[in-house]
């Protein structure tokens, strides 16, 4: 990544979005496998919850906090929750690599494109639910 | 039935569910959830769910290898995408005044859509003329054929983009990658080579998914103790099937697939007709 060689090609900007895709996935799947393990040698032997009826999960596995403080103490279904997050931020996270790409690029076009998309996903993670 | 006899169970049928979404192309996310509400009696909301997690998963893990062979267009796509995570947002938000039922028919008919769309014809036909449009957001692009590398322009951009604006709402409201819907806007709107398209949507479906997880994770759609069976089963069946595609080509098997999805798909039109959901 030296500056002033001729800056970094396309290709390599488009390669490297797809390894942050790859190791965002191995990471959550990771992630949710251990919990999973975890979780079922905590509960395995507990019986199913009832399914059918939705009732909705509680703030511990809705909320950043809630999420933390669970894996925090070790709880398995927020370790899974936390794989959750990842395998969510994973695409985000690509987004925040094209902006940088395209204004490496110096492609204002793009960079305004791109803008919007994260903008979007931002409202719709911030907009006033809880966090 | 114990937890741990169910998450087995339910691995087992979501990597069936990922290797048969990965062979016929559906994508693992659409077959999870009949299996879901069908045969494990789940309500369909935490359904949708698990079934967003698994598309995210299915598309990022797809994405790199398409990437590394140059077929997808990533300006293309991201242009698309303001199109389809707003229209993701506003599914997801539309999903919580909407009765499971109807959410439950409305799938049973993109099911079926989606199921002839991957039987039909491709075509493999690049254009060589653009619109104004696709000249002035840089979207033609050229991509690797065993021919050598073959360039290609785009037409009605517009249109393209609106039906990506559907394509996103049906997908935040149902909780599906809904890549037939974004392939034909690609390839039928648009013009577009179709392994230009797929790849390309293929690339998108993790953006739009998330969008709209964001707000179903919020909202509490997302159960630990189903999420982790869906999310690895499906990855794990949607590779096997990604290596099954490689040393075979199952074309008989796709229209023998897709036609049996086609009666899952009705049992849910069914089901949501009679107020089972």
């Amino acid at each position: 990544m030296k500056l002033g060689r001729k800056l970094l090609g396309d290709r390599d900007i488009e390669l490297f979005i797809g390894q942050v895709l790859r190791v965002g996935v191995v990471t959550a799947s990771s992630i949710a496998l251990l919990g999973g393990i975890a979780y079922l040698a905590q509960q395995g032997a507990a019986s199913v919850p009832d399914y059918s009826q939705f009732t909705g999960e509680g703030a511990g596995y809705t909320s950043f906090r809630g999420i933390f403080r669970g894996v925090a103490i070790g709880n398995a279904t927020e370790i899974i929750q936390l794989g959750v997050l990842v395998l969510l931020a994973t695409p985000i996270l690509r987004i925040f690599f094209s902006l940088a790409a395209f204004a490496v690029e110096r492609d204002r076009l793009y960079v305004v494109i791109t803008t919007i998309v994260l903008g979007i996903i931002l409202v719709s993670m911030f907009g006033g639910l809880k966090i | 039935m114990n937890i741990l006899i169910f998450s087995l169970i339910l691995l087992g049928g979501a990597y069936l569910a990922g290797l048969l979404g990965s062979l016929t192309g559906l994508g693992g996310g659409v077959v999870v959830i009949p299996l879901l509400t069908l045969v494990f009696h789940v309500d369909i909301r935490y359904a949708i769910g698990a079934a967003l997690l698994a598309s995210i998963a299915n598309s990022s893990g797809a994405a790199t290898a398409y990437i590394k062979e140059g077929i997808t267009n990533v300006r293309l796509g991201m242009f698309l995408e303001i199109a389809t995570t707003a229209g993701a947002v506003g599914g997801a938000l539309i999903a919580v005044f909407t009765p499971v039922n109807t959410i439950a028919i409305l799938f049973g008919v993109v099911l079926i859509f989606s199921a002839l769309m991957t039987i039909r014809k491709k075509s493999e036909h690049a254009e060589q003329t653009g619109s104004k449009l696709s000249y002035l957001l840089k979207l033609n692009g050229s991509y690797p054929t065993p021919a050598g590398e073959v360039s290609y322009k785009l037409k009605n951009v517009g249109g393209g983009f609106s039906i990506m604006l559907l394509a996103g709402v049906l997908s935040g409201l149902l909780g599906i990658g809904s890549g037939a819907l974004k392939v034909l806007a690609m390839d039928g709107a648009m013009r577009i080579p179709f392994k230009v398209s797929t790849t390309t949507s293929n690339f998108m479906i993790g953006v739009t998914a998330a969008a709209s997880a964001v707000v179903y994770l919020q909202r509490g759609y997302i159960d630990p103790g189903i999420a982790f069976p869906v999310v690895l089963g499906v990855l794990g069946g949607a590779f096997t099937g990604a290596r099954l595609l490689t040393i075979m080509n199952p074309k008989t098997l796709r229209i023998i697939f897709c036609i049996a999805i086609s009666f899952v798909a009705l049992e849910m039109i069914y089901n949501g007709l009679h107020y089972q959901f």
